[in-house]
């Protein structure tokens, strides 16, 4: 530990000493170089190396050692379980990023300017805070099962208003496609708050006299939304959206804290963790991430884009 | 790393530390500690027999498992004398994902001496990436003479010997109630027919379930169900076909496989039979193997239990396990009283390095020496080492276990998932046998795990 803090201590004495080296008119240029190049070698070292390594891997067969083209993709696209995969990627990202900003914008406009604000924020705002692990581990308490027998009583919460409803308690986990949609639901919990966060901070950023101006013109409610306030916070609507779409993509913790990725819920962050690492097929799980990445990639540049254009209003 | 010791003193402190520090606190562990250590180090070592192992005072040898507190400490425990007598440091650590970290740090050329390798599929893996070392003479000459031909050829690669066995398991075992057979005069089963007519009787009395089930394990969900049908492939089939078909010489969705599975299902997809206390049959998908024996004595839904010896530790504080007791364990019989088919696991040292002091460590543990040892500070831990003295172990279900092991007419088999390719054996198996105890037909179960097949 103290080596590796020398060492670190070491290593930028260098580079400001190298820095101290340049004069004359292009010097500032140079010390700009000599300060990034380490971060530049990490960046190489830790994501431009593996990355590629990934993507070279991703042609090869399960041990590595045989070039197999684009076997391991054709897979991906071909093979039943595989395409439960696909199937249930697909609808985590088109429900997720849309029903958890959904209900951050309602939650937002609900309680902007109400007497308890900070408060309900707060409990919306709760969940960002716990793992996705944790948040997993309580909403299986809330699915939790037991049997519908004289002396057994219901510890899962869904299943207890089912009973008092009149109805027979479900192993909710189990079938498939519905339990998918259940895990999308603690997504959903979980972001949501992040979701209330930043749109409540837009509405607020909208400029009274537009706001008076609508009033003054007798507009209604639902106008309001539709003509003042979506139009104003967009560029922050579509950064939330594209932001927890990134999120949902990459999603792992929760399906395999949940379910493990069985019952046909597997997802393709998860598929790739168990590809690769307990079924020992490496070219495959390469594969995985390599498609996982490539699904990121536009998601990503688009909401970079949408950020600078919101940062630019 | 945290944890490494460099003395032994320091070692038993921090041994005590960790066992007591759990149940009392962290007062007075210093002196448990001392007096821990001292108490183990007086009693009745004899070093001569480690003399042959030369100087190696000051070495140290590391050691990787996935077993950890508490279980560890009786590997700890276990490795007193040698450490005492030739001066060696013993450094254990143990990682409850260690299957994969074990992969990663072979790979990784950073592997610790000694693993404890409790797959022989994982052991094929670590061999292939050319970073094990092969057995020294010694402990192949001790793995001749202590245990059965069979556990040779499961640490053995490319016609090499590898590692030497140390825990065994038996995973044919049936949990039931012996104060409940004894009211309801119910038999112990000799043959898999009397089980059957056992389980016919027990679900006419009524008020209970024959059996319950349960083969959630997070990610590894399933697996509980590998292992019933690997017992039944057993014994429908016997120790030939059972080896071609781990071996893959017989195809998975063959004639064999499926009357074993069938077999399996006429148990556990049987609404009359399961799940007591739990469920229909689908809610095995869903109760976990720890959770699912316990309706035997715990509100006594069920009646039997088919699980690995280990599960008596699932039992609650307070339970008697014993031939007397609340609960114990039968052998699941086999087609007939005379064939003794037993279906068990176990783990293998496997070494990394060929130093002195890794080898003269890893002939210790090949001894019924260590075996002994090991037998007299564990709880819930045997071995198939013949020099194992049934007296040394403690509880009941480890002498249990120790009989079925060291029984002459017993054909052991390994778990068959544990050998097979990762992805059939930690994938597919699992994954598929969970969508047919959820409904899946048997042929569609069978024909996806076979297509799954590496080719």
């Amino acid at each position: 530990m103290l080596a590796a803090i020398l060492l670190f201590a070491a290593v930028v004495g260098v580079i400001l000493f190298v820095a101290t080296l340049f004069r004359g008119r292009r010097a500032d240029r140079w010390v700009a170089y000599a300060y990034l190049a380490p971060t530049l070698v990490m960046l190489l070292v830790g994501l431009v190396y593996p990355g590629l390594r990934t993507i070279y891997q991703s042609f090869f067969n399960a041990a590595g050692n045989a070039f197999i083209g684009l076997d391991n993709y054709q897979t991906i696209f071909t093979d039943p379980d595989q395409l439960t995969v696909l199937r249930n990627t697909v609808f985590w990202v088109l429900v997720t990023p849309f029903v958890a900003t959904a209900v951050g914008l309602l939650y937002a406009i609900l309680v902007d300017k109400s007497k308890f604000e900070s408060a309900a924020k707060a409990l919306v705002f709760l969940p960002m805070a716990i793992s996705f692990v944790g948040a997993s581990i309580i909403w299986k308490f809330v699915y939790e099962y037991r049997p519908d027998q004289g002396n057994v009583k219901q510890i899962g919460l869904l299943n207890q208003i089912l009973v008092w409803l009149g109805g027979k308690p479900q192993q909710w986990l189990v079938d498939s496609p519905l339990n998918t949609f259940l895990l999308i639901v603690i997504m959903i919990w979980i972001q949501a708050g992040f979701a209330m966060t930043v749109l409540s901070a837009a509405i607020k950023a909208i400029p009274d006299d537009i706001v008076e101006a609508a009033r003054l013109d007798g507009v209604t409610a639902w106008g309001m939304f539709r003509f003042v306030t979506l139009p104003a916070i967009r560029p922050a609507v579509v950064v939330v959206l594209t932001t927890i779409g990134i999120g949902t993509l990459k999603v792992f913790d929760i399906v395999r804290t949940a379910t493990g990725g069985q019952f046909d819920t597997s997802v393709v962050a998860n598929e790739f963790y168990s590809q690769s690492f307990r079924s020992d097929n490496q070219g495959l799980g390469a594969a995985l991430a390599v498609l996982l990445f490539l699904l990121v990639i536009p998601i990503v540049v688009y909401n970079i884009r949408q950020l600078r254009r919101s940062e630019a209003l | 790393m945290f944890g490494q010791s460099r003395s032994q003193r320091l070692r038993g402190a921090l041994a005590g530390t960790l066992g007591l520090g759990l149940v009392v606190g962290l007062a007075a562990c210093g002196g448990s500690g001392d007096s821990d250590d001292d108490s183990t180090a007086k009693q009745s070592i004899d070093c001569s027999q480690f003399s042959s192992y030369g100087d190696l005072k000051g070495k140290k040898v590391t050691v990787f498992a996935s077993i950890v507190t508490p279980e560890d400490k009786a590997y700890t425990d276990s490795y007193k004398p040698f450490e005492d007598c030739t001066g060696v440091d013993i450094v254990y650590q143990g990682d409850k994902s260690f299957e994969t970290q074990i992969l990663v740090q072979a790979k990784a050329g950073n592997p610790p001496d000694i693993a404890i390798v409790p797959q022989p599929g994982l052991l094929k893996q670590l061999v292939a990436t050319g970073k094990a070392v092969e057995a020294p003479a010694e402990v192949a000459a001790n793995v001749d003479k202590f245990w059965d031909k069979a556990w040779r050829g499961y640490a053995t690669v490319d016609g090499k010997f590898y590692a030497a066995p140390s825990g065994a398991s038996v995973k044919s075992l049936i949990w039931y109630s012996p104060t409940e057979f004894k009211e309801k005069g119910y038999q112990v089963p000799t043959t898999l027919d009397q089980l059957k007519e056992l389980s016919d009787k027990i679900a006419a009395d009524g008020g209970r379930k024959p059996w319950c089930a349960g083969i959630a394990s997070g990610e590894a969900t399933g697996w509980p169900i590998t292992d019933w049908m690997e017992d039944f492939m057993l014994r429908l089939n016997g120790p030939e076909a059972y080896d071609k078909w781990v071996k893959h010489e017989i195809p998975f969705n063959g004639p064999e496989s499926t009357a074993a599975l069938d077999g399996v299902g006429a148990y556990l997809k049987n609404d009359k039979y399961v799940n007591g206390g739990l469920g229909d049959v689908k809610s095995i998908a869903t109760t976990t193997f720890q959770d699912a024996g316990l309706p035997i004595v715990d509100g006594n839904t069920c009646s039997l239990h088919r699980q690995a010896s280990f599960y008596a530790a699932n039992f609650p504080k307070g339970t008697k396990v014993a031939e007397d007791g609340d609960v114990f364990a039968f052998y699941l019989p086999g087609k007939d009283a005379s064939s003794k088919p037993v279906l068990g696991g176990g783990e293998f040292n496997l070494a990394f390095a060929d130093r002195p002091e890794v080898k003269a460590f890893q002939t210790y543990l090949s001894t019924d020496t260590w075996a002994n040892n090991k037998a007299k500070v564990s709880q819930g831990w045997v071995s198939a080492n013949k020099g194992i003295d049934p007296n040394n172990l403690s509880n009941p279900i480890d002498k249990l276990a120790a009989k079925i092991l060291l029984d002459p007419n017993t054909v052991f088999r390994f778990d068959g998932s544990d050998q097979m390719p990762a992805a059939i054996g930690s994938n597919a198996f699992w994954k598929q046998t969970t969508s047919w105890i959820t409904g899946q037909d048997t042929k569609t179960t069978v024909d996806n795990i076979e297509n799954a097949w590496p080719k």
